[in-house]
């Protein structure tokens, strides 16, 4: 009983908030209410044992990635009243890509209901072993079968990481920075000289 | 009882309204990258509920790559709306014409 009610609670607060998240004016807004849906979509997750996508879920996207978007909608000083003036002009249009896509997607579950489709069973390698919890399991096969996938994931990471920060990095001429080769290029016997002057003599340069 | 049906129909919705959000919002690229976070949390929520459903945990893994292509996309997408920003002090993406592409 509880659980069918969590579902609803976490399924009806999780599709308003996407829908406020597109139609809310100011976008500081839409950014709190796509937290509040990834929160709830991750309370979903959870309901099905799946905890740690969960969690990651939670870590990843409230975490990084809508303080990102907060942090970019803060920084930017944007007439937001003259970026909704479509709004109302595209609503006709968008409605009716967006029902064709439902109807599209009712059709598909119908289909899957009547057993139009044979999803297969498992073959077992994958599946969680006994006793193990969630993230036992999934570090099991993350470390084991998808090991180049996950290597593959953490250089796409690196890339987005160098790319943002090419981007964005911009050379400021009222700054004064390192010049490394310059340091580099320095020898000794151009910077110092040994010397060892006599006692109660001066140093001749 | 919950079925595999009601996680595929809260998918469904949400991905609905993501694609809703980029046609709403077409002049407002924060709001469309938004909106395409929304598209990958439904396709999460699906890979979850069906990898949870049959017992098997590829659909899991799965969902975990999609969530590191998501922050890539999200990081690189706003790194390109700042400069674009700088270059022109709006982020009106409906006459984005710069390229002639």
């Amino acid at each position: 009983m509880i659980h069918v009610f969590a579902f609803y609670l976490f399924a009806v607060i999780t599709i308003a908030s996407a829908v406020t998240t597109i139609t809310a004016r100011n976008p500081v807004h839409s950014v709190l209410w796509l937290i509040l849906a990834f929160f709830n979509a991750a309370g979903l997750m959870v309901l099905t044992g799946a905890e740690f996508i969960a969690m990651l879920l939670v870590i990843v996207y409230v975490g990084a990635v809508a303080v990102l978007f907060l942090f970019v909608v803060m920084m930017l000083d944007i007439d937001f009243a003259e970026l909704r003036a479509g709004f109302v002009k595209n609503f006709p249009l968008g409605l009716l890509v967006a029902i064709v896509l439902l109807a599209e997607m009712v059709l598909g579950i119908g289909a899957y209901r009547a057993g139009a489709m044979d999803l297969g069973t498992p073959d077992g390698a994958a599946a969680t072993p006994a006793g193990a919890s969630n993230i036992e399991a999934i570090g099991g096969l993350l470390y084991s079968r998808y090991l180049f996938l996950f290597e593959a994931a953490g250089i796409i990471l690196l890339v987005a990481m160098i790319g943002a920060i090419v981007l964005t990095h911009r050379q400021r001429s009222d700054t004064r920075g390192q010049k490394i080769s310059k340091q580099i290029m320095r020898r000794p016997d151009e910077a110092t000289v040994n010397v060892k002057p006599e006692v109660g003599k001066g140093v001749q340069l | 009882m919950i079925g595999i049906e009601h996680y595929v129909v809260v998918s469904s919705i949400l991905f609905v309204l993501g694609v809703l959000g980029i046609f709403l919002n077409r002049k407002n690229i924060i709001v469309i990258l938004m909106a395409i976070e929304l598209i990958l949390l439904a396709v999460n929520i699906n890979l979850v509920a069906f990898s949870s459903f049959l017992g098997d945990l590829t659909g899991q893994i799965f969902a975990m790559f999609v969530l590191t292509v998501a922050a890539g996309e999200a990081a690189v997408g706003l790194a390109i709306l700042v400069i674009y920003f700088r270059g022109r002090g709006s982020i009106a993406v409906d006459d984005v014409n710069r390229m002639k592409g």
